[in-house]
This record gives C-alpha cells, structure tokens and sequence, in this order.
C-alpha cells in the first residue's frame, strides 16, 4: 500500500441515496413534531415501555459485557476483512443454488430487483420489514412499475395502510396509539367494521385475517436479513409475528436485500449476536421466530433465491476510520428507545430511515456531511451518552457526534471536503467566509478558559449576570449571536458565588469534620497544596442547610 | 455472470478497499461469554419449562407410554393433523374416524406433498425437534424428517412440538453447536407475537397461535 496516501483513502467515497436525506434540517422539523402533543405522549408509553423490559432481560445474563465486547470485535474484524468475506459470502450462497447480485446504490439495487420481479411474471410481491428496502425506497419504485408491495409486518403495515412514514427502527409506527390504529384499519381494510376494538389482540386478529390470502397465494417475496454468514452462506432473519416465516417459506421466488455491512464471518458468530439483538430490541429472551436459509432446498421453501448485496454509501462510511464503527449497528434501536431527544422529536423529525441515535451517525455519513440537510443531524443530541451505555455492539455514538460536528464545522469552514483530496472551495457546503460573530466568541471563550488566573477574573463578573436576570432568576435575552440560545430557553440566573470562590473557602472542612467525630482523618494522605486547608469560618454566604 | 453484475461487484470491491486505507487490523474477538453450562440437567429442564410457559406456551411433561394421551388430549376429539413423514408413529394417538393423521413426504416436490390450502385446512401439527436452549426458551427444528419441511409447522395454527429431554441445553452456544448450518433453520420461542402497538407484547398473529411443547423423558 502506498505510504502516500496515508490518512486519504485512494478511492473516491461515493455517497448513498434514497430515503437518507431529511427535507427540512432536523431543527425545524423537530420544532413542527413538537407540537404533536398525541405522538409525543404515545412515544414517551412505548419507549419508557422497552425501557425497562430491556433492562429486566439484560441483568438477567451475568455476561453481558463480555457478549458487547465479543459483538463489537467480530464487528471490527468484519470491517477489516470486508472483501474476502463478501467474496466468500457470494461463492457461499452460489454453490447452494442461490444468484448474488452487487448493487452499489439505491438505484442499481431497485433496477435488479424490479427485473428479476418481472421475470416472474407477478405483479404482486410480499414483504418482510426491512431497513435496506425503505431505504432504498423499493416500493415506490416497484409501483412506478406496475408491481404492487404489500408489507406483512403489522407495523408496516399500518405506515402503509395510513400513507404515513416509520418513525422507529423496530416498530415504525410507535407513533401512533391503538385508537389511532383502529381508525387506520377501519378505514382501510374492506374486512373489518365498527365491531373491531382498539385491543391490540383484535388489532393483530384483524391483520391475519387481512394477510392471509395473500400468503398463500403471492409468488414473490422481498426481504432484509439481519445477518448473512460468509463462511456457510446463511442469511438469518429474526421476527415475532411468522410474517416472515411465511415470506421465506411459501413463495417460489425470494429476494433479500442485505446491506455489505451485515455479513458475519462464522457461523459461531451467531452465538453472539442471537443473544444481543432480541434482547436489546424487544426487551426479550428471544424474539418468537428467526429463519435461517443457505441458498435453495431441494422441496422447502422458495426455489429461486436471491441475495442483492447493497453499498448505498456504506463503502464511504468505512471510509472515516473515526465514524466507520456505525457500521457495527445491528439495527436493534435501543439507542433510540433511551434518548431523550427522540423521546421528544419523534422519528420523523430525523427525516432519514435512520433515526434516533444512530441516525444521526449514520444518515450524515451515508450521504456526506457535505450534504446541506443531514449536516444538522450530528446536533441532534444532548451526548448524555445514554445510547453508547445500550448499544450491544459499543458504538460509541457520541464520540462520533462530537467527531461529525468538527466535520461539519471544518466543512463550513472550506477546510475540508467529502472527496478526500485537499479542500476545494467548489465543493464546500458554505463558502468560507471572515470569522463569525461565534468564532470570535469561541476563541474569547478559550482565552478566558486556558487560564486559571483569567477564568477567576471572569467569576467576579458573575453578580452582574444576577442583576440582569432580575426578580424571576432567569436571563430571557442576550444580544448578537448567542441570542439564538435565549430565542428558545431562558439561562438560570448565575450564582451568587463560583465553585472555586467556595471550594477554596471549605475545603479544609473534611479534616476538621473527621477530627470532631474522632476518626483517623486522611491526614497522612500528604497535601500537595498546602493552602488547601482553609479555616472553616473562612467568608461564605451559603445557607447553613446547603453543606 | 452479466457484465453489470462484474463491475459493480468490481466498483463495490474496489470502494471498500480504498476505504479501508489505513489497513485496520483489530485484534480477534474474545469469546469469553459463557459458551458451557454449569448447571445440572434437572435445573436446565426447569429453566425451559419457566421460559415456555412465559411465552404462554403449553407446556406438558410426558413419558413415551403417556404421550399418545396427551397429544389425544391436545388435539380434542376431532382433528385432522399433519405430520412429518419421518415421525415416530408410536408418539402419536389411535386413529379415530374423527381424528386422523397425513403424513407429509418432507419434499414439496412429491405428488403427495400438501398444498398450502391444504395445509391451511387442517387444524393442528405434531413433529419433533432437533435442539432447544433453556435460557432463552428457545426450539430449534432443522427440517430433519421428523420434523418436516418448513411450511408443516408454520401454517396449521396449532403446533404440537416434541422436545425430547436429551436434546435439551441451557445457552445459545451450546444448541447452535448442535445444529447444522446449511439446513432450512426455525427457532421457535413461543406462539407467535407482536409488540408492534404500544409495545406490548400480543401472542397470535401469523404463525402458529397456539404452542404445546412436550417435554419427553
């Protein structure tokens, strides 16, 4: 490898697209689901919900940590043996009587299988939930084409059926509660009338019966995979409702769609990732079903099988040595069901297929930060770091939000470019202009800071803020830039004295306190600082109750 | 192989490469979750039954003089069932003019193989099993011929499994171990569910609704 191109990768990244890109930047169509106080409400249920089933089934396993690290490091390894084990992988499913086919974006992959869907002569085709194929927006190409999509998933099928769009990852339509869902199915499902309640045991009820026609007579069905074996050729998919068993059994024709991303070494690697993914997901043990196929068996299941392996921008992804572990996502949303951003805004607002937390890693990188929408994306967090805590596989998300923000700002700044040659100004997102108001403030900020002497001098301003906070203890507004913080909130009033003014004035009080109660105080553990013993009536204002 | 199918395999191949320009070389993973079980056979048995009956699953214990009884019994007095040609027909009860058993040859291919409408017109299937993991009350049936091509144990609505108490193991590792990668693979924990409205998990929708597992021993 040539030592020249250390640090740029020698291919240009190509970005992904499809439904990666959001209309509107993140803030603005966060602000507009705001004020959606019904999906609020039936968002915060269903996450707090997952929450603590989540919870509950991972204390139970007393090699939790051991199982995330063995997912993160097969995840690692796959990256880095990314070709030979996609090599493998098609060889694999070939020799089994299975076609692969390559396709490196959503367009490619949409053409392929609209004409091998055509080859069968159907015009119908049913499916299995599946991220890549929202992504890629299968469906609507296929009904450009004639070919109508029915999806069999009962959360899809309510997006479907209610012409809406998925909000989460795992259950797309956790935005709506079960009235919502009742008036969705009444209204759309010739089968039912006002007999049908809004029980979610009714709801699924009315959804077999709905589905199953089709079942046993669609000839043509188009899957996902969570996982695609290189060493054997298996694809694996992991499902509750036998939606997806009767996709993958009883149709002649299969087609799975399955990001470059997905594939696993070994077959052993599955040990790992089947305790990982349902318990992560649906808070359980296990999820009811998960299919297993290598190519075609003779007698069971479909005969003509096919696998169309998806770039869509992942290449680019792997691209960024700092970002590429968003790879590592095994699509399982506990990152979403802990944020409370996503609590707040909902998945739309994410605008990608990708929300939540990993969305806001993955969606940007997909498309290039360069892109003009997605370039919010890394901002939609408060990095409490809640989303690296559940991740089963140790992404470490908000270390690649901080890493996304830099890229973002260094592109606004014409310091660097997607195409991973030296920075073009043609092809920034902004053109680089004068320092903003916010630079200038940014790097008063860090004069102020790198110094304790100056960071001190700085405190003593602090009763001022109080005076321009006034009786109600909250500064409403603040002039230029940062005025943008106190449109949307109001800053507390700063206190009336700083952490160091009053740490310098109590912290000799521990040894004192140790004296009086007659313990051995940590008095040989030596002061490297001997001014920090202060007499405890040194000048405080603090209440009495507040120590 | 098509002309497009060479260069986008060639492009994709060639990006990932390129992307792969700093030569990660992470180290191998560590498997030291636990992949051995330490507890006793007993206590693995019970650890199935609470986990099936936590699905909602029936659960029955059974010796092979009591299960034709008991498959009786779960069937009712009337029932047309489909079998796994490879079954052990000594598990399964007298026929009555009212209860009958088919047998299917395993191979949709043969003339007497059921249809799907067949298959959806009778009321209940009995096969057996290859592995199943405590921990996670999980089944695994590996289309063996005594547990039949997929679509037997997927569209009759009520599956009546067989777990013989030998093919029981606690973790994860240990029944994959035990099952052969490249055949047609269904794991089975409990009837089938969703938790796609509110979160809230709904036994009943398009596999089997109704599971009895028998733990034969």
């Amino acid at each position: 490898m040539s030592r020249t191109a250390l640090g740029m990768p020698a291919v240009r990244p190509v970005h992904g697209h499809g439904r990666l890109h959001t209309a509107v930047p993140f803030p603005e169509a966060a602000e507009a689901e705001l004020g959606n106080t019904q999906m609020r409400a039936n968002i915060r249920h269903a996450t707090h919900t997952i929450r603590g089933k989540r919870a509950r089934v991972v204390e139970e396993l007393p090699d939790w940590e051991e199982l995330r690290s063995a997912g993160s490091a097969i995840k690692e390894q796959v990256m880095a043996h990314l070709p030979e084990l996609l090599e493998q992988f098609e060889a694999n499913v070939t020799a089994r009587g299975g076609t692969v086919h390559w396709a490196r974006d959503a367009e490619e992959a949409n053409r392929i299988i609209t004409g091998l869907v055509q080859a069968t002569g159907s015009t119908d085709v049913i499916k299995i939930k599946s991220m890549a194929t929202q992504e890629i927006a299968l469906d609507d190409h296929l009904e450009a084409h004639g070919i109508t999509a029915t999806e069999t998933d009962l959360a899809e099928l309510i997006v479907q059926l209610g012409h809406d769009r998925p909000s989460h990852i795992l259950v797309p339509a956790i935005h709506k509660n079960r009235h919502e869902i009742r008036d969705i199915f009444l209204e759309q499902m010739p089968e039912t009338d006002e007999s049908l309640t809004a029980e979610p045991r009714d709801l699924a009820e009315a959804a077999r019966k709905h589905l199953r026609e089709k079942f046993l007579s669609t000839s043509v069905a188009i899957s996902g995979a969570n996982f695609g074996v290189a060493e054997t050729g298996t694809l694996t998919v992991v499902e509750s409702e036998g939606n997806g068993r009767m996709c993958l059994t009883l149709p002649e024709t299969l087609i799975t769609v399955m990001g470059i991303e997905k594939i696993v070494p070994t077959f052993e690697d599955l040990e790992v990732f089947l305790q990982l993914l349902p318990r992560s997901s649906t808070g359980e043990r296990m999820n009811p079903y998960t299919s297993m196929w290598t190519g075609v068996t003779p007698g069971d299941g479909p005969q003509d099988v096919h696998v169309v392996l998806l770039d869509n921008g992942r290449s680019a992804v792997l691209s960024d040595p700092k970002g590429r572990s968003a790879l590592h996502c095994i699509r399982c949303s506990a990152c979403l069901n802990v944020c409370p951003v996503y609590e707040q805004a909902g998945g739309h607002a994410y605008g990608s297929t990708y929300p939540g937390p990993i969305g806001a890693i993955l969606s940007p990188q997909l498309t290039g930060i360069t892109s003009e929408q997605n370039a919010s994306l890394p901002y939609a967090s408060s990095l409490c770091g809640a989303c690296y805590d559940v991740c089963p596989v140790k992404i470490n998300i908000p270390e690649i939000l901080v890493h996304l923000r830099d890229e973002d700002v260094r592109t606004q700044h014409g310091e660097r470019s997607d195409d991973g040659a030296a920075a073009a100004p043609a092809r920034t997102r902004r053109t680089p202009k004068a320092p903003s108001q916010m630079d200038l403030l940014m790097k008063g900020a860090s004069f102020v800071m790198s110094s304790g002497r100056r960071m001190a001098l700085a405190e003593k301003g602090l009763p001022l803020g109080r005076v321009v906070a006034g009786k109600d203890r909250a500064i409403s507004w603040l002039p230029g830039v940062v005025g943008g913080w106190t449109d949307e909130r109001d800053i507390p009033a700063p206190p009336r004295e700083s952490f160091r003014n009053w740490w310098a004035g109590h912290a000799g009080e521990t040894d004192q306190r140790l004296a009086a109660d007659g313990a051995a105080g940590p008095a040989d553990v030596p002061h490297d600082r001997p001014g920090d013993a202060q007499p405890v009536d040194a000048p405080h204002d603090r209440p009495e109750e507040d120590r | 192989m098509s002309t497009a199918h060479t260069e986008a395999k060639a492009e994709i191949l060639a990006r990932i490469r390129g992307a792969l320009h700093d030569a990660p070389a992470p180290a191998p993973a560590a498997r030291t979750y636990r992949r051995t079980s330490g507890r006793a056979g007993a206590e693995v048995i019970e650890m199935l039954e609470d986990r099936l009956v936590d699905y909602k699953a029936g659960v029955h214990r059974e010796t092979p003089e009591s299960l034709p009884g008991r498959i009786a019994e779960l069937l009712g007095a009337s029932a047309r069932y489909v079998v796994p040609a490879g079954i052990d027909t000594a598990w399964l009860p007298e026929e009555t003019a009212a209860r009958r058993a088919i047998a299917d040859p395993n191979d949709a291919r043969t003339p007497s193989a059921l249809g799907v409408r067949e298959l959806n017109a009778v009321d209940a299937v009995v096969t057996s099993s290859t592995v199943s993991c405590a921990e996670t009350g999980t089944i695994f049936l590996t289309g063996r011929p005594d547990e039949g091509r997929r679509a037997i144990s997927l569209v009759p609505d009520h599956h009546i499994c067989i777990v013989p108490l030998e093919t029981v193991v606690e973790l994860i590792p240990e029944a994959l171990a035990r099952i052969e990668p490249t055949a047609p693979v269904t794991m089975i924990s409990g009837p089938s569910a969703t938790s796609d409205i509110e979160l809230e998990r709904v036994e009943g929708v398009h596999g089997p609704r109704r599971l009895d597992v028998i733990l034969l021993g």
